[in-house]
């Protein structure tokens, strides 16, 4: 199953790639490869934007603005003023 | 002192996590952060680190049966894994704190730490090593694949890497998202039934089958496409929904036998409520990203919210 084309915010810098690898294994959705030693985008369309790789890259070569895809949470915050949030963890307010 | 757990379930483990797949106490549904071995683990057995949401703790500890290892439970209030891995609750800090906390490094004498790979998003392992000298090693995303990865000497495989949406687990989340739901349903519902009481007892049928055609919708949008997600065409969530609700619009009208108004105004609404409750399924699901649901939206919320108090109105039309 894959989600809209063209929309996920990922990107690499090749400059600042080690090809370390730590990226490719924290993928859920097997987005990237290492390839001559470089992080590479193979299937662009199925990052889900959980932000993993960015977190895990020692060297800040990955870029990926993080966030949930979940239609509760962004009108949560847009009617709340503030970034997308489905209130778990909370005390009040339901969950995603 | 760590607390000693048993890999077995009890019907009461089991019970409870039933329980909270209906959205019954889920907020509340806890363990106590900390460490906790299983089996007769020694000093230099496993520690695998997971969430303080129970269900979570029990999905891990049932796979463990025969192995002997270290649980250290982070305070994720009550939140699985992945979704507090987003929030950072299981985060860098969060786990530092309770290595400290815990004595870890008094409890084993290596110095290796296995995560779920769905922690990633909030546990950096370069900058736990940095901060404590415990590697981090990123483990598979199932709890059932835990065993075959130690056999592998802590290596995953690629399989065991990748997230799935399957049927079953697909159903595991309708539960909950029908609990949440259905009390929408039900203040639309009985607003439609006490009107249609003052208007008449002719008008109550009508209001009767408006709130039966509005309960279909919600299952339409609720059950039925994430139930059939991958076969329906478009790969947009309200699309989808959109889709099956006209089938449903249609076959609501024929079988409550509607006059034209009531039968446009079924059209425009239950499509449009169907595709507003799948458009919601995005937060259960596993392979959307934010940037994909912000367009939905901005693509799609307004033509839902026209086309539902459109509809809205051209039944009220035909009722008087």
């Amino acid at each position: 199953m894959k989600y809209l084309k063209d929309v996920t915010t990922l990107a690499l810098d090749r400059e600042r790639c080690t090809g370390c690898g730590e990226c490719v294994a924290v993928c859920p959705h097997g987005v990237l490869s290492v390839s001559e030693r470089k992080a590479v985008i193979l299937d662009r369309d199925s990052c889900m934007e959980c932000g993993a790789c960015r977190r895990n890259c020692p060297t800040g070569a990955v870029h990926v603005q993080p966030g949930v895809g979940c239609a509760y949470a962004i009108f949560k915050g847009m009617l709340s003023g503030t970034a997308p949030d489905c209130g778990c963890g909370s005390k009040t307010g339901s969950c995603c | 002192m760590a607390k000693t757990v048993d890999a077995r379930l009890t019907f009461q483990d089991r019970l409870g996590g039933w329980r909270v797949r209906w959205g019954i106490g889920r907020y509340s549904y806890l363990v106590e952060p900390g460490m906790y071995a299983i089996g007769k683990p020694s000093d230099r057995d496993v520690v695998l680190v997971t969430a303080n949401y129970k269900l979570t703790f029990d999905s891990l500890r049932k796979e463990l049966n025969g192995i002997n290892a270290w649980i250290l439970v982070l305070d994720t209030r009550g939140i699985n894994v992945w979704c507090a891995a987003g929030k950072g609750t299981f985060g860098t800090d969060e786990l530092v704190k309770r290595l400290q906390s815990a004595g870890v490094d008094k409890v084993v004498t290596h110095r290796t730490l296995i995560v779920p790979q769905l922690g990633a998003p909030g546990v950096s392992g370069f900058e736990v090593f940095r901060r404590t000298g415990f590697r981090v090693v990123f483990g598979p995303v199932r709890a059932g694949d835990l065993p075959r990865f130690l056999e592998r000497g802590v290596k995953a495989d690629q399989e065991m890497r990748i997230v799935t949406f399957s049927f079953l687990e697909r159903l595991a989340v309708i539960p909950v998202e029908l609990v949440m739901s259905l009390k929408y349903f039900a203040v639309f519902s009985a607003i439609a039934l006490v009107l249609g009481v003052l208007v008449g007892a002719s008008r109550f049928q009508e209001a009767l089958s408006l709130s039966l055609s509005v309960l279909g919708a919600f299952f339409t949008g609720i059950v039925l496409v994430p139930a059939l997600l991958p076969w329906i065409p478009f790969r947009s969530f309200a699309l989808k929904g959109w889709t099956l609700g006209l089938f449903w619009a249609v076959a609501a009208g024929y079988l409550w036998r509607a006059g034209p108004w009531r039968f446009c105004g079924n059209l425009l609404l239950l499509p449009a409520l169907s595709a507003f409750l799948s458009l919601n399924f995005t937060g259960a699901s596993t392979f959307t990203s934010q940037t994909g649901v912000n367009r939905e939206i901005k693509l799609f919320a307004k033509p839902m919210g026209v086309a539902a108090a459109l509809g809205l109105l051209l039944t009220l039309v035909g009722a008087v």
